[in-house]
């Protein structure tokens, strides 16, 4: 049987911003907090309380609407949206239902080959989250509203991406871009961005084209979840068109659960409940006008973002792409690399000082590189010194980390610490000579015996180095151990 | 006799030393004591709070410190709106036991003021109701005839007001809710214009139309209030702001009549009035005309639709705005619940009353999908057409007069079972609410059965000071609201 299919995958994904206070009062963002001890009348939805807009969460929704190249809308509102669920204390959610702060963009992410993908963004609206249940009372269930009210900015792309890994690229760069812009943490334990793909397959048959029921698979907060779960998704979706032949139909979107245990799609609820959740305008909330100078203040904020920067350091400095990827994974080892080789000094010697060095000891001290106390100058003069093999590589970490706690020149901390290389060349040239006379049997493999001459060789530079107290530069040492064997 | 004196009267004779606070603070837990338990008006007292507050009123003014304008003065206050002392029911089952954690604006106001906050007065449920005879907890009568409505919702705070057992009452106007009671029991009430008064702490009914304003003896009480009550408030977003509307001194150019005042009237709805109430309008016309107004026929085409646009239009609202109490957090729990789904269903059906499961019904078919536009968009339509009517009328006459209601006060039960009826009786109320416009209801006559009569001022937004001026000018050549009925 002739048969291929395509997977088509939408996303939905909620991004939780990182803003002082929460979305419609004055409580404080603060996670893993004793429950209800983040609450206040307007957030416990109590009854004579009323919500007023926090104007930081929608600037920070405007500045990623405009990362995602959407149109924001020069005029928007709050709707509330009406479902009973006991973590939803007012039984409505304060959200945008017809006028979203921002729409039709899209984002473009690196695929593994190295080359991009742009996929569509359909659309980005503001509105508060709600607090969580908890099932541990017994036959009762707790709640807690700690949560209820943080500002959550929801992103849903077209249906645009075809592979479990392009969903998992598009949720890392889009974390990556949130971080860039300051407006999340984006940090996934926490919470901070949860996904909902919408899968199916389009199954071409003998020429005939099937597609498959929809399902939406709910509440995925990690990025391993999200692709394997896709890639689950993907099979049973095949196995179960190859059983049943059923396909896709108005009202037979079914909803999943992910076991991450089992690693298996659960079924949560067989068909979409038709559900009416009674949108209307917040008529406690004024309409929010975007005005060209607002729009103008907020989108002045941007900066590079993370692809445009990654995709700079491989044409302007010549670094690979995965260099040029780790670098750019974190918007402060890009910005002190940036600065480093605009001191004067060659990338990709700053980029390995930064990613074999730098990103240890930030990892080590659970800080970004551009905390340990080090300055792009000092970085970018000690990458200039290692380049002209004035310190060995393996010293030039050592000196890296050493600057942590100085504000010396490279070079001086070098010579306080005797980690200079000889480049010498007639010093060398004695050292070699006593080698050479010391180790007759060495130079004559090295001379004669081609199966022995590299390990005589090695033996006899290393010989010649620790004569020179591991100070000689090995470039020269080399240079000249050849130049007095060919002799 | 301290319960002869407005207001004002009041506050001039205690800071006067002529009075104390405690004198009439007793006084009124005297009346209350004495009439009350059949004329229903309070749903609470606070008497041992009121008198600590009326010593302390009385040691500083003995003490010459300053006090606040309302200082010593006893004033009650509709319990729909939030005090962080006594309960705050809304006149219904479901929170009979309530305690809100915070106080309204306008208590925070009143309180600010050094007035004296006696006691919490009865109402339809939620404010939903036209009689008070909606109210879960209490029944209450007409100062005038106890076999009749005090009319509602505000009916508690506009029966204690006409029977001497508060100087001055708060109440709130969402369909015509403070100015019909006054109406009714031949009192002052004010209307103010839509973000006037700051509803933080107001349990909304229906939010874009609900606003609290002052239930008086007079036109000059009503300014006093005003001054304490108005301005902005950044709690709540519909709350105008200074820039937009200053807040006058209302009692500052009170007595200074309109010069060359116009008057328009809508012929056909003095004609919908039953005929004494028509008569007792013309008459007020009249004594208009003899200080030198002019009377200026228009039209208001669209009048007709308020009360259908006003039921689509506050129940959605409603629907929305007590989806809260839902028994999970605060407020009556059924003890049946078996399961979650059932605390809400049974908790809903135990503690709700009649009208306000109507209502809810309503605003929830209205908002339903496949109904929202023919009922709620187009009653928002409607609303558009009213605000033109009112714009239009402004163009021609400084305000527009007509009747408080099409009848004086009714039988106790008499529309009970209509609540069709009952609805039409806010005829002449409701489309000043759909238009966010100030109105005043003054007393202008009695009918054969010594009922009062209520004639309705309406003026242009934010425009109180001009409307209390046309009000003060009526109750200077008049005596009608001097009247007090016998206990």
């Amino acid at each position: 049987m002739d048969l291929e299919y395509k997977i088509i995958v939408g996303l939905e994904i909620h991004v939780q911003l990182a803003t002082k206070t929460k979305m419609f009062c004055g409580c404080e963002l603060k996670f893993g907090q004793p429950p209800n001890t983040r609450v206040c009348p307007v957030c416990l939805g109590l009854p004579g309380s009323l919500p007023v807009m926090n104007k930081a969460a929608v600037e920070s929704a405007i500045l990623t609407g405009l990362a995602l190249n959407c149109t924001i809308s020069r005029k928007t509102k709050w709707d509330r949206k009406s479902y009973y669920y006991p973590d939803l204390p007012k039984n409505y959610q304060i959200s945008q239902y017809d006028l979203p702060l921002a729409e039709h963009g899209f984002i473009e992410i690196p695929l593994e080959d190295g080359s991009t993908k742009q996929i569509r963004i359909r659309r980005a609206h503001l509105e508060e989250d709600a607090g969580k249940n908890t099932h541990t009372l017994g036959n009762f269930t707790a709640v807690d509203l700690n949560r209820a009210g943080t500002p959550l900015l929801e992103i849903v792309t077209e249906p645009d991406m075809n592979s479990p890994t392009e969903v998992r690229l598009l949720a890392q760069e889009l974390q990556r871009i949130v971080r860039y812009l300051g407006v999340s943490e984006a940090d996934m334990q926490k919470g901070h961005m949860r996904f909902e793909p919408n899968v199916n397959l389009h199954i071409t048959r003998n020429g005939q084209v099937f597609k498959t029921p929809i399902t939406e698979v709910k509440n995925l907060n990690s990025f391993r979840a999200l692709e394997r779960s896709i890639a689950y998704e993907v099979n049973r979706q095949l196995d179960e068109f190859l059983t049943t032949g059923k396909t896709m139909q108005v009202g037979n979107k079914s909803t999943y659960g992910w076991d991450d245990v089992n690693q298996i799609t659960v079924l949560q609820r067989e068909k979409e409940e038709a559900h009416d959740y009674r949108y209307f305008p917040d008529p406690d909330l004024v309409p929010v006008v975007i005005s060209d100078d607002w729009l103008d203040r907020i989108a002045s904020r941007m900066g590079e973002l993370p692809l445009a920067m990654q995709k700079r350091f491989v044409s302007e400095y010549e670094l690979s792409d995965y260099d040029a990827q780790v670098l750019t994974a974190e918007k402060a080892t890009a910005v002190f690399f940036d600065a480093a080789v605009r001191c004067g000094a060659e990338p990709k010697r700053v980029c390995n000082l930064l990613t074999q060095t730098g990103l240890k000891l930030a990892n080590e001290h659970q800080t970004t590189v551009d905390a340990l106390g080090i300055s792009p100058i000092q970085a970018a003069s000690l990458a200039r010194m290692v380049e002209a093999g004035d310190v060995s590589a393996t010293s030039g970490a050592v000196i890296f980390e050493a600057m942590m706690q100085s504000d010396d020149d490279p070079k001086q901390i070098a010579e306080q610490r005797n980690l200079l290389q000889k480049s010498d060349t007639g010093q060398i040239e004695t050292l070699v000579e006593q080698v050479i006379g010391e180790n007759p049997k060495a130079v004559s493999d090295a001379k004669t015996n081609p199966k022995k001459a590299k390990k005589a060789m090695g033996f006899l530079m290393g010989q010649v180095i620790q004569k020179s107290k591991g100070q000689a530069n090995p470039k020269i040492v080399a240079e000249v151990l050849n130049r007095k064997l060919m002799k | 006799m301290s319960e002869l004196l407005t207001a004002l009267e009041l506050r001039d004779a205690i800071a006067a030393k002529t009075l104390s606070s405690t004198e009439a603070v007793r006084d009124c837990l005297g009346r209350i004591e004495k009439y009350d338990p059949e004329l229903g008006a309070y749903l609470l007292t606070f008497t041992e709070k009121a008198m600590q507050d009326a010593e302390t009123v009385d040691r500083k003014i003995a003490a010459g410190q300053p006090v606040g304008p309302l200082a010593g003065v006893p004033i009650a206050v509709k319990d729909n709106l939030c005090t962080t002392f006594g309960t705050t029911t809304c006149g219904s089952k479901i929170l009979e036991r309530f305690a809100a954690p915070f106080n309204a604006h306008v208590i925070e106001r009143l309180l600010a003021a050094d007035a004296v906050i006696i006691g919490k007065t009865n109402l339809d449920e939620f404010a939903m109701g036209s009689s008070t005879e909606n109210s879960a907890l209490r029944k209450t009568v007409n100062p005038w005839d106890a076999s009749r409505v005090p009319g509602g919702s505000s009916g508690g705070s506009a029966a204690a007001v006409a029977a001497g057992l508060c100087a001055a009452a708060l109440g709130s106007d969402t369909g015509g809710s403070i100015r019909q009671p006054a109406s009714f029991c031949g009192v002052t009430g004010l209307k103010p214009t839509y973000g006037r008064v700051s509803r933080y702490g107001l349990v909304a009914y229906g939010s874009s139309l609900d606003q609290i304003g002052p239930l008086t003896r007079n036109a000059a009480d009503a300014a006093l209030l005003m001054n304490i009550i108005a301005g902005h408030d950044p709690r709540d977003s519909t709350s105008v702001s200074d820039v937009m509307a200053k807040k006058p001194d209302y009692l500052a150019e009170l007595n200074q009549p309109i010069n060359a005042l116009k008057i328009a009237v809508v012929p056909e709805l003095i004609a919908g009035a039953e005929p004494r109430i028509r008569t007792a309008i013309e008459n007020a016309l009249k004594v208009y005309q003899s200080l030198g107004a002019e009377r200026v026929e228009i039209t208001m085409p669209h009048f007709d639709y308020a009360i259908a646009a006003y039921y689509v239009i506050a129940t959605a609202e409603a629907s929305s705005n007590l989806a809260r109490f839902d028994g999970v957090h605060y407020g009556h729990r059924s003890a049946e619940a078996g399961n979650y789904i059932e605390v809400y269903s049974k908790s809903r059906d135990e503690a709700f009353g009649p009208e306000v499961k109507r209502r809810i019904m309503l605003g929830t078919f209205a908002l339903s999908s496949g109904y929202y536009d023919a009922y709620y968009l187009k009653a928002l339509k409607v609303r558009n057409l009213i605000r033109q009517d009112f714009v239009k009328a402004f163009e021609k006459a400084d305000c527009l007069m007509l009747p408080v209601s099409p009848t004086t006060a009714f039988k106790i039960g008499e529309k009970t079972d209509d609540p069709l009826q009952m609805y039409l009786a806010d005829v002449y109320t409701i489309a000043v609410n759909l238009a966010g416009l100030p109105g005043l209801s003054v007393p202008c006559g009695f009918d054969e059965e010594n009922l009062p009569i209520g004639l309705q001022i309406i003026t242009d937004a934010f425009t109180e000071d001009k409307l209390l001026r046309i009000g003060q000018m009526y109750q200077n050549a008049t005596d009608w609201h001097k009247q007090r009925p016998e206990l």
